[in-house]
């Protein structure tokens, strides 16, 4: 009898465990696919067209049902992700949220990174690394830990120094404190124009801006001057050969039409030059070794090669150098 | 820093001109509502509903625009880069299309892509009498029907539709704040889009049993022309720069069902040391241990 009765007990909280438990599952075709980091869930399932052609009441209700229970499964698994009480007990509670998979556009393009400075180029060739300087340093005189630099330096105020040694071979007459004021006015300066002429030439990189304009701006250097130049004087109907020359330019332009082919020579100019180039190839085709030095070559391909595998090598090598490559590469 | 066309000569420009800069990690997509030429009430209406939808990430022009996207862009693309926005809704009408809706989204201050859907049936927030979420809420976004899948131009408008309307990406989220959702279901050449509160109740377990409340705008769309990218732009929109990757721990794998494998290496054990079971005759008496010791160790005694 007792038995009977702990089973029907039994079976009947069975029944109200499940009657829960329906009240929130879902029963679909196809399973929905979700995408938590976005709150998005996508149903696959062809909705009922007949039903949905009707008139309007209906079809109301028909969308809502279906909103309900697609509504319902995205809930559920949102429910399932690891949640915690943000801010101590009593807070709300506050889910966890993947990163989003739905693959979508960007607004704008990836940033490209800047191209490394003179510095960085230089210490990359030559292997020099970053030394890791503690920001605080042992002062001496105020016997406790002071700044590297800034407020509160390790040495004292710099403005404030009372004493410039004159150092030896200078002139005793000279103001040494001035000296050092315009020292460091100039290094400022040197600075400065650095950092500009490394912002211009990642400008330039980045942006691949045209050649120069063939009028003078004021604001180009020495090379990119000789450039137009060497550009204007070829612009002319003969190709610039007829171009008369400045006072101080030099005579010849440096065989920029390049190669052996194209150098053009006076016909009775140097007497000892053509003597000895005749000369020279006379024992050239007479002699019996030849011309091609094949160690030469091959040495030469050798070596091409192993320049190739490094720059493949490096290539792979600097996308892993991670935290250090990334810390060199942050804006300046 | 870049170097700027106009240097900016403040802090405030200089951070303002940073914040459009192209990122890693991009600032939440902006969208702006226009009204065309010819606008009318209901699509004056949808426009208003939407930007009440989508605040603060959107700007809704007052004045009429007279423009038309399908034919020239270099407005929509000047506006898009006065006021920062990658995300746009044009409206307007006319006898040919009435109620017109272009939707469309830019990439690099160009237009990407461009979707033109009419609107048939249009219920707005003030008709539904009923209480609205708070502003700023994210949505929950579902897609129903297979359409959204199978045609390429439904594929498209789904990722138009939850890039135009997801809002801002948190990595955490309040379970009690899942308030909204957004529905769209493609049937029959249409797509009807409902806006529903949520209601959590009680059910017998953990997960709340949900029951809606249809709250916001709702509109029947139908899809008229459309303007998509090509393949290969498309491609490069999508293209994310590397920095964002997870970084790869090493030494640890998963497997299929999700189970974590990871190599500890240990120091090398003096196995004859090692205890595997505690037995109790096997422990050491205080004085073997004190042997052992060497009596470095030897017990304080309290001073009296």
């Amino acid at each position: 009898m007792a038995a009977v009765r702990v089973e029907a007990m039994l079976a009947a909280a069975e029944e109200q465990e499940a009657e829960k438990r329906r009240s929130i599952t879902v029963e679909k075709e196809l399973e929905l696919e979700y995408d938590l980091g976005n709150l998005l869930a996508t149903d696959r399932n062809p909705p009922p067209a007949a039903a949905l052609r009707g008139a309007g009441p209906r079809r109301e209700a028909l969308l809502q049902a279906l909103a309900r229970d697609n509504t319902q499964l995205l809930v559920s698994q949102l429910w399932e992700l690891p949640a915690e009480r943000a801010g101590g007990a009593g807070g709300p509670l506050v889910a966890q949220l993947p990163e989003p998979t739905f693959p979508l556009p960007r607004e704008k393009p990836p940033p490209k990174p800047r191209p490394p400075t003179r510095w960085e180029q230089f210490a990359r060739l030559k292997g020099i690394r970053r030394k890791k300087k503690t920001s605080l340093v042992w002062d001496e005189q105020a016997k406790e830990w002071r700044r590297r630099w800034g407020y509160r330096r390790a040495g004292g105020d710099p403005s404030r120094a009372w004493l410039a040694e004159v150092p030896a071979g200078a002139d005793p007459e000279e103001d040494q404190f001035a000296r050092l004021r315009r020292e460091k006015r100039e290094r400022v300066a040197r600075n400065e124009l650095n950092r500009l002429r490394n912002l211009a030439r990642a400008h330039r990189a980045g942006s691949a801006v045209p050649a120069a304009p063939l009028h003078p701006t004021g604001h180009q250097d020495r090379d990119e001057l000789r450039r137009v130049a060497r550009v204007a004087r070829v612009s002319t109907a003969s190709l610039g050969r007829f171009q008369p020359r400045l006072p101080k330019e030099p005579a010849e332009p440096p065989s920029r039409s390049g190669g052996k082919k194209r150098r053009f020579e006076p016909l009775l100019g140097n007497l000892a030059a053509e003597r000895s180039r005749q000369l020279e190839l006379l024992r050239d085709m007479g002699s019996k070794k030849p011309v091609l030095d094949i160690t030469r070559a091959v040495n030469k391909q050798l070596r091409q090669e192993e320049a190739e595998a490094a720059a493949a090598n490096k290539g792979k090598k600097q996308s892993k150098r991670g935290k250090r490559g990334r810390r060199q590469q942050r804006p300046g | 820093s870049i170097y700027y066309y106009r240097k900016p000569k403040t802090k405030r420009a200089k951070r303002f001109l940073e914040k459009r800069e192209p990122k890693l990690n991009e600032n939440t997509k902006n969208a702006m509502l226009i009204r065309g030429g010819n606008a009318n009430l209901t699509v004056t209406e949808v426009l208003k509903d939407i930007y009440a939808v989508k605040k603060p990430f959107a700007v809704l022009y007052k004045r009429k625009n007279i423009t038309r996207p399908f034919e020239d862009q270099t407005s929509l693309e000047f506006f898009s880069k006065k006021s920062d926005c990658s995300l746009f809704l044009f409206g307007s009408h006319n006898k040919k299309r009435p109620n017109n809706l272009i939707i469309g989204r830019m990439f690099d201050y160009h237009v990407l892509d461009m979707i033109e859907l009419g609107v048939e049936k249009f219920v707005s927030l003030k008709d539904i009498k009923n209480s609205k979420c708070p502003e700023g809420t994210k949505p929950m976004l579902i897609f129903a029907g297979d359409m959204f899948d199978v045609n390429q131009e439904y594929s498209r408008l789904k990722s138009l539709l939850i890039d135009f309307f997801r809002g801002p990406t948190v990595p955490s989220i309040r379970l009690a704040g899942l308030e909204y959702v957004l529905h769209f279901t493609a049937v029959d050449g249409k797509i009807y889009m409902r806006s529903y509160k949520v209601l959590l109740k009680k059910s017998g377990c953990r997960i709340p049993r949900i029951e809606l409340e249809e709250m916001g705008p709702s509109l029947d769309l139908v899809m008229r022309r459309t303007h998509l990218a090509s393949d290969d732009l498309y491609k490069l929109s999508l293209k994310q720069p590397k920095g964002l990757k997870p970084k790869k721990k090493k030494n640890i794998s998963h497997d299929a069902f999700g189970t974590t494998y990871g190599q500890i290496h240990m120091q090398k054990q003096d196995l004859s040391k090692l205890l595997t079971r505690k037995m109790k005759g096997l422990r050491k008496r205080p004085a073997e241990k004190s042997a052992e010791d060497g009596g470095a160790t030897p017990k304080k005694s309290k001073s009296a």
